[in-house]
C-alpha cells in the first residue's frame, strides 16, 4: 500500500503584530509544520511500521523556504517529498481550495496512491475543505475528521471513526482508494531522532512546476480574492487587572471570595 | 439564477440549531439577490423536518427520504442534483463536521468555488462579499468571489429563524448511483464519560497549551485543591494524553455552564469557545493581550500563568 500525505507549512503570528494591506507584516510571521498535518505523517509512518505501507510520500504546495518543513516529515520517517510550486504562484494572496485540489490531484494521478492522509485543517488559512475536495476531484472515496483508524483494511475498507461534534462519535466504513483528513489526538506525534533527521538529508526531495503535472495556469487562478485583513474589533469589556503577579492574583482572589468560591 | 439552497442538518432525529441559522443567512441572501430561499433537507424522517424547518422566510423545502441517518455520498449526489435542478446562486451549508465531510465534494462536482467557516455575509450583483478569520482567530478578513459558489457558515453567528411561513414542501427524488457509495454509517458512540462530570462543576480551572509541559499541571492541580475545583481544559492537553478526554471543554468535548471559568494558557479558539461561553463569569489568564478569549473574558491577566497561578493558591491557603 501507497499513502500520500499532504503536508502544508502554516505561519505562525506573534502576539503582537501588524497588518500591511491584506497580510501580517513578515516580521511578526514564523512558519511551522501544519499541527493537523504532523498527525497524519505520524498515522502513516505507524501504517509503514506496522507492514501495511509499503512507502509514504508527502507532497506539499510552496516555496523553497519550506523545505525545512518538509524535511521534518522526512525526519519522522516519509520516505520521499514531492514539492509543487511555480512562478504562477507567487502573487497569489490566498489560494483557493479548488485551485489546491487541482495541483494534488496531479499529483495523485501521478502517484496513484492507496490511501491519502491529510490534517483536518491549515492552522492559517483555515478552509478545512482540501482533503474532501480533494478526494472528490480525483474520484475517491473519503471521510473528514477521523480520530481512529484501524490498520488491518480488512476487504480494502478503512474503518474509521469520525468525531462529530458534543463528543459523538460515528463509525464509518470507507473502501479504498481515500482521502482521510487527521484529527489531533488519533495518535502521539513523534519527534524526529537526530538519526532521522540526518536521513532526511539524503532522502529525495523532488520539485514540480505546473508544466511537469500538466496543470494549466488557469487552474489555479482563484475565484477567492483576499480584499481586507484587520484585527477583529474587541468586543472584550473585561476589567483588566494591571500590576505584578501579586497584586493581580489577590484582585482575582478577592473576587472569587465575593463570588463564594472555596468558602 | 438568484435563488438560494441551504442544507438543513439533523442528527439522531433531532435537527441542529445551525439548522435554523442556515434559514436566517439565505434569507438575508436570498433578499439581497431578490431570489428565493429553497431549503433541502435529506434522510429521515423528512416531514416533521420540513415542518420545523417551515419558518419565516422560507419559501420552499424540497423533501428527499433517501438515507436515514447522514452519509456523505447520499448528500453529496443529492444536493449535486438539486443544484442542478434549480441553479441557485448560493449554496449554503453549515460548517460542521458533517458539513465539512461533504461540501467540499459538492463545490468540486459541480465546479463551483467554495467559501468554508463564513461568519458574516454580503451580496451586490454577482460578488459575494465573505468574512471569515485566520490564524487562529487573531485577524478576520474579508474576501470577495465572483459568480456562483458553495458557502459554509459557522454556528451560532446568525440568529435562529423564528416563526412561520407557508413555503411549499416537495419531495425531491435523486437518481442515487449505488455503485458510488462507497461508505457505511455503523453506529455511533458517545465517549468522555468518566468519573468526573466537568458540566456539572460550579467552578473549572481550564488549561490550555500555555502550560508547555506536563510535570507543570501540578501548579494548575493546586489551584483546583485551594479553590475546591474541578480541572478543566482545552484540547492540546487532552491530545497529548495529560487529562482524560472528559475533561476536554469545547465542540467536540463537553458544553460547561459553570459559575466561574478560569480559563489559564487558553487561546479561545472558536471550537474552544463554543464549548464554554455559557459560563456566568469567565476570567483569563494569559500572556497576550490580543487572544481571542479576552473577548468574551470578564476578568482578564495579562500575565505569565507560572507567576500569577502560584501566587493566587497562595492566598487561598
Ligand atoms: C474539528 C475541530 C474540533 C475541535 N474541538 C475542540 C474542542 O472541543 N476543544 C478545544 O479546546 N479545542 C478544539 N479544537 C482545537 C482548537 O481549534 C484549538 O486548536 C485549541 O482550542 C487550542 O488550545 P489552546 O488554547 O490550549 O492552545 P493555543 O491556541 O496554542 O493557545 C495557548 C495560549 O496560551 C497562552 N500562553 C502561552 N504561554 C503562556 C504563559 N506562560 N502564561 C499565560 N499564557 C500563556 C498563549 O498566549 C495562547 O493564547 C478543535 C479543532 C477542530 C478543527
Amino acid at each position: 500500500m501507497k499513502i500520500l500525505v499532504p503536508v502544508t507549512e502554516v505561519a505562525t503570528v506573534e502576539d503582537e503584530f501588524e497588518i500591511e494591506g491584506t497580510a501580517i507584516a513578515e516580521q511578526y510571521l514564523g512558519a511551522d509544520l501544519n499541527e493537523w498535518d504532523d498527525y497524519a505523517i505520524e498515522e502513516a509512518v505507524q501504517l509503514q511500521e506496522a507492514g501495511v505501507a509499503d512507502e509514504v510520500v508527502t507532497v506539499t504546495i510552496g516555496p523553497e523556504e519550506c523545505e525545512q518543513t518538509i524535511r521534518q516529515a522526512l525526519a519522522k520517517g516519509a520516505d520521499r517529498a514531492v514539492r509543487l510550486w511555480d512562478d504562477a504562484l507567487e502573487d497569489i494572496d490566498l489560494l483557493g481550495v479548488d485551485a489546491k485540489a487541482e495541483l494534488l490531484s496531479a499529483v495523485v494521478d501521478d502517484e496513484d496512491p492507496d490511501l491519502v492522509l491529510t490534517g483536518v485543517q491549515a492552522g492559517d488559512d483555515a478552509f478545512g475543505a482540501t482533503g474532501v475536495s480533494l478526494a472528490a476531484t480525483v474520484g475517491y472515496e473519503w471521510a473528514a475528521v477521523v480520530n481512529h483508524l484501524e490498520h488491518d483494511f480488512e476487504d480494502g475498507v478503512a474503518s474509521v471513526r469520525r468525531e462529530l461534534e458534543g463528543g459523538v462519535e460515528e463509525l464509518t466504513d470507507i473502501e479504498l482508494p481515500a482521502v482521510l483528513t487527521i484529527q489531533t489526538g488519533i495518535n502521539e506525534p513523534r519527534y524526529a531522532s537526530l538519526r532521522g533527521i540526518r536521513q532526511a538529508q539524503r532522502k529525495p526531495l523532488d520539485v514540480l512546476e505546473l508544466a511537469d503535472l500538466g496543470v494549466d495556469e488557469s487552474a489555479i487562478g482563484s475565484a477567492i480574492t483576499l480584499t481586507e485583513m484587520y484585527e477583529p474589533e474587541s468586543e472584550s469589556d473585561a476589567t483588566i487587572w494591571e500590576g505584578g503577579a501579586e497584586e493581580t492574583a489577590g484582585k482575582l482572589a478577592d473576587l472569587l471570595r465575593e463570588k463564594g468560591v472555596a468558602q | 439564477m438568484t435563488d438560494i439552497l441551504a442544507v438543513a442538518e439533523h442528527r439522531r432525529g433531532d435537527l441542529r440549531d445551525v439548522s435554523y441559522e442556515l434559514v436566517t443567512a439565505g434569507r438575508q441572501l436570498a433578499d439581497e439577490t431578490g431570489g428565493e430561499l429553497h431549503l433541502a433537507v435529506i434522510s429521515g424522517t423528512v416531514e416533521d423536518f420540513a415542518e420545523k424547518l417551515n419558518r419565516e422566510g422560507v419559501d420552499a423545502i424540497h423533501t428527499v427520504t433517501d438515507g436515514e441517518e447522514f452519509n456523505h455520498d447520499i448528500y453529496t449526489q443529492t444536493v449535486t442534483q438539486l443544484a442542478d435542478a434549480l441553479d441557485p446562486q448560493y449554496v449554503l451549508i453549515p460548517n460542521s463536521v458533517n458539513g465539512l465531510d461533504y461540501a467540499p465534494a459538492v463545490g468540486a462536482n459541480l465546479e463551483r468555488p467554495l467559501i468554508t467557516d463564513t461568519i458574516a455575509l454580503t451580496t451586490e450583483g454577482q460578488t459575494l462579499t465573505a468574512t471569515r478569520e485566520m490564524y487562529g482567530g487573531k485577524v478576520e478578513t474579508t474576501t470577495e468571489l465572483e459568480g456562483p459558489a458553495v458557502v459554509t457558515i459557522r454556528s451560532a453567528e446568525w440568529p435562529k429563524a423564528e416563526g412561520t411561513s407557508d413555503a411549499t414542501i416537495e419531495s425531491f427524488e435523486p437518481e442515487i448511483d449505488e455503485g458510488a457509495i462507497r461508505s457505511t454509517v455503523t453506529g455511533f458512540e458517545e465517549v468522555g464519560s468518566g468519573d468526573v462530570d466537568i458540566s456539572d462543576a460550579e467552578v473549572l480551572v481550564s488549561v490550555g497549551r500555555g502550560i508547555d509541559e506536563e510535570e507543570n499541571l501540578e501548579i494548575i492541580h493546586e489551584l483546583a485543591d485551594a479553590l475546591d475545583a474541578t480541572v478543566s481544559s482545552s484540547r492540546p492537553i487532552v491530545d497529548n494524553g495529560w487529562l482524560p478526554k472528559n475533561r476536554q471543554v469545547g465542540q467536540s468535548g463537553k458544553v460547561v455552564t459553570p459559575d466561574v471559568y478560569i480559563a489559564i494558557g487558553i487561546s479561545g479558539a472558536v471550537q474552544h469557545v463554543a464549548g464554554m461561553k455559557g459560563s456566568d463569569t469567565i476570567v483569563a489568564i494569559n500572556t497576550d493581550p490580543n487572544a481571542p478569549i479576552m473577548d468574551i473574558a470578564d476578568y482578564a491577566i495579562t500575565d505569565d500563568l507560572f507567576d500569577v497561578v502560584p501566587a493566587l493558591t497562595e492566598a487561598f491557603q
